[in-house]
């Protein structure tokens, strides 16, 4: 690629990217201790489910779709790999039947809206409550707690001494990145959000790769739902309410669209990274939580506005 | 002295516009005085609904003046523009389905008995009030979803007159309707003609111009080659206008050899939709399906696709009965399917020439399940040059191209899938005279080279001009079938409304 079309096709993650970073230095100026290793690992470290997720909900928003079940699925993933762990079963085996639960939940998202013609907004939304009131039910509203250090590991461990979460997420990003950029699911993504009947018309199937595109955000939301479990020590049922919400602003924040047919995983990443750093830097500040909401809140109108400003087009 | 009848009552000076690598407008000129009917003329990217866009405030002109009654004028938008009289009726009407007629007429601006309450008495009867000044039998309060074409079209311009239009333009408002329906518009345009409105009028249907213009105003590639009172012009003189030279180097046909069956349909059904379609596709031919909207041309092409679902019938491709239950499918067979629709049917317009040109080969393209990016930049490449896409580079989108070029790009995708039998829905639909002429040089290449092309068209000169054979579609059915030396355009059009029994083939 020439450089000029290298900066129209990245240009608008270059201006998030200098978002963040403005953010950082003045979060700098104000508070010497943000820009500190063990900080920042810290910021990586509470982004990385919130990234996790967002990244199923990217794939979702390019695909011209939306999940709002993500939230829900982060619980119900959560407790049925919980209680398989406390009834002894083998970490790995217990992780696997998670992602699975996960993965089943999205997939019958997918089917609902595909071969039961529903809008996503519906079906996620039915699918949103029916798994919470599913981790609910099989939880009896209680917690499950208490685990071995070697599920633990996930949320405490360290490779190279960078923390296990933080690897986690960097690998799900460059394979999504790859995904979407190197693979004909990914090239599908674009075009069925950008034109689903062009896209058909040149022979996509649409309707597999969308159930697919659904069981893949499913699959991620019990990823996070299993670094979530391990770091609290414990697999609540109201685990994960509003995190669509943050993983969806995480995702506009990030340049997609809600159109569909737009949108990119680095994006994301720097997205997710602006609400960790500015969630950080408020609670370093000693900003109450309320004020939080309000400045959080502010950020996303902002990147939005700002975004449109720029791609209007002339009359 | 009325000033009315001394200066236009819209007079366009030196209009220009330009778009991403087309001049849309250069230097056009025109007046529309109160009363006249002035017809606008040209072929399909001459210029004409870029000038109304500019009108009725859609579009921005980039250099020019706009004078109403001799005072120059800044439009600044579609609202400023109906505030300033100038109307606009489009081919796609702009009305909300669901609502009365009368609540379209005033939509954004209903009577209100309170602040934000609506006074739907008075509403009621100023709408009908102006839909019986305007002499149609349309009653105010019925939902506009259930009224025939012709009388929503009344609405569109019952809404436009209440809004005090001065000038109102009508964009091919004749196309969808029947020739009662056609004779009761006529009588409402002398109606409105004689109240002082100007009427800009765009139609492809040239008889109708003599029947209804005053003057008419012929635009070719954007700029202004002439206008004639209608009663000083003939037929001949404003084709010879309108394409700028004879009609014979317009469609230059090449016979290719006729080699082996490509595409065999058997009673192909789909209930209400298609009835025992019947007809075979042989390599190196041209084949032209005419027939008028609505007759079945694209549903069979949607049909034979595996786009729409059927309801019996066989399929045979290269001689072998086949089952193509979606578009993969016959993709997969060596169908290419060009569609009447590029903006929503042929091309993603936000992804790049080279995303959309490999689209249907992504699969094929990749090892693994890994995308060979090589690959795809060397078939775009090869598609670039064969085509003369004129496109800054492999990545620039689509929606960025002139409407030829967009053809292009959905041609290179069914050259990329090493397509043999293709079926073009409308090819040259929007798209200028040079690039018409370069679409039917490819399809002669795809000829020569041994495809076979099915060629959907609803301009007859352009099915006489391009075809080996023809196939009219009526209700649904093949109501006729010929040869080329013995097809007209009259036979065309008598199969097409379904008043000829079928010829031998």
């Amino acid at each position: 690629m020439k450089p000029r079309e290298f900066l129209a096709h990245s240009g608008r993650q270059f201006g998030t990217l200098v978002g963040l970073f403005a953010l950082c230095a003045v979060l700098w100026a104000l508070t010497p201790h943000f820009l500190t290793v063990s900080n920042l690992l810290n910021v990586a470290q509470q982004t990385s489910i919130n990234a996790v997720i967002a990244v199923g909900l990217t794939f979702v928003i390019i695909s011209g779709g939306i999940d709002l079940s993500v939230g829900s699925l982060v619980a119900f993933s959560g407790v049925v790999t919980a209680s398989l762990l406390q009834r002894t079963v083998p970490v790995p085996l217990a992780l696997l039947a998670g992602l699975m639960t996960g993965l089943a939940c999205g997939l019958v998202n997918g089917l609902l809206i595909t071969f039961g013609r529903l809008p996503p907004f519906i079906a996620t939304l039915g699918i949103m409550s029916v798994a919470r009131g599913g981790s609910l039910l099989y939880t009896n509203g209680r917690p499950v707690s208490g685990f071995g250090e070697d599920f633990r590991w996930i949320a405490t461990g360290e490779i190279l001494r960078v923390p296990v979460p933080v690897v986690i997420m960097i690998v799900v990003y460059a394979i999504a990145h790859f995904v979407l950029r190197r693979t004909p699911f990914g090239r599908y993504l674009f075009a069925m959000g950008g034109n689903e009947e062009a896209a058909l018309l040149s022979g996509v199937r649409v309707r597999l790769h969308k159930t697919l595109v659904y069981g893949v955000c499913g699959l991620l939301s019990a990823l996070a739902a299993v670094m979530l479990t391990a770091r609290l020590n414990s697999a609540q049922p109201i685990a994960g309410i509003n995190y669509e919400l943050d993983a969806i602003a995480a995702t506009v924040i990030g340049g997609a669209s809600l159109l569909g047919g737009q949108g990119s995983v680095v994006g994301t990443l720097i997205g997710a990274l602006i609400m960790g750093v500015l969630r950080n830097g408020l609670n370093l500040l000693g900003v109450s939580s309320f004020i939080q909401q309000v400045v959080i809140g502010a950020v996303i109108i902002l990147a939005v506005l700002l975004d449109t400003a720029f791609k209007r087009p002339k009359r | 002295m009325n000033p009315a009848l001394t200066v236009p009552a819209l007079a366009l000076r030196g209009i220009r516009k330009e778009f991403p690598g087309v001049v849309a407008l250069d230097g056009v000129d025109l007046d529309l005085w109160a009363g006249e009917v002035h017809v606008l003329l040209g072929e399909n990217g001459a210029g004409k609904s870029t000038l109304m866009k500019i009108i009725s405030g859609a579009v921005a002109r980039d250099a020019g003046e706009v004078l109403l009654d001799g005072v120059p004028i800044e439009i600044r938008g579609p609202r400023h523009a109906q505030a300033l009289g100038l109307g606009i009726i489009y081919q796609e009407f702009n009305l909300i389905p669901h609502l009365t007629a009368g609540e379209n007429i005033f939509l954004g601006r209903e009577p209100r008995l309170l602040a934000g309450v609506i006074d739907q008495r008075a509403l009621v009867r100023a709408a009908q009030k102006i839909l019986d000044e305007l002499g149609v039998a349309i009653d105010a309060r019925s939902v506009v979803s259930r009224l025939s074409v012709a009388q929503q079209q009344m609405v569109e311009v019952a809404k436009a007159l209440s809004l005090n239009a001065r000038v109102l333009m009508m964009d091919e408002p004749t196309s969808a309707l029947t020739e009662q329906e056609i004779r009761e518009l006529f009588a409402t345009i002398a109606r409105l003609k004689a109240r002082g409105v100007a009427l800009v009028y765009i139609s492809h249907r040239m008889e109708e111009l003599f029947v209804i213009g005053d003057r008419v105003t012929v635009l070719r590639d954007g700029r202004h080659v002439g206008t004639r009172p209608i009663g000083e012009t003939t037929m001949p003189e404003l084709v010879r206008l309108m394409v700028g030279r004879d009609l014979k180097d317009q469609f230059p046909k090449q016979t290719a050899p006729v080699g082996d069956e490509a595409l065999r349909v058997e009673g192909l059904r789909r209930h209400g939709v298609l009835h025992d379609i019947n007809f075979t596709l042989r390599r190196g031919e041209v084949v032209g399906l005419a027939g008028l909207m609505g007759s079945g041309r694209t549903e069979l092409a949607r049909a034979v696709f595996g786009a729409d679902p059927v309801d019996g019938g066989r399929i045979f491709v290269g001689g072998h009965e086949r089952q193509i239950g979606s578009p993969r499918a016959a993709i997969d067979l060596g169908l290419g399917f060009l569609t009447e629709d590029r903006k929503h049917q042929g091309l993603v317009l936000g992804l790049s020439v080279q995303e959309n040109t490999c689209l249907p080969s992504v699969g094929a393209f990749s090892r693994f399940g890994v995308m060979q990016v090589a690959q795809e930049s060397a078939a775009t490449a090869a598609r670039i040059a064969e085509l003369r896409i004129k496109t800054p580079g492999p990545h620039q989108r689509v929606g960025t191209l002139s409407g030829g070029n967009q053809q292009k790009v959905v041609l290179g995708k069914w050259l990329t899938t090493e397509a043999d039998v293709f079926i073009f829905d409308e090819p040259t639909r929007g798209i200028d005279v040079g690039a018409k002429v370069e679409i039917y040089q490819l399809i002669n290449q795809l000829a020569a080279r041994g495809a076979a092309v099915l060629m959907i068209s609803s301009e007859l000169p352009e099915i006489l001009g391009m075809s080996d054979r023809i196939l009219v579609m009526h209700a649904g059915r093949i109501a006729g079938e010929f040869t080329a030396a013995e097809a007209t355009q009259e036979k065309l059009l008598a199969a097409a409304l379904g008043r000829a029994g079928r010829h031998a083939a």
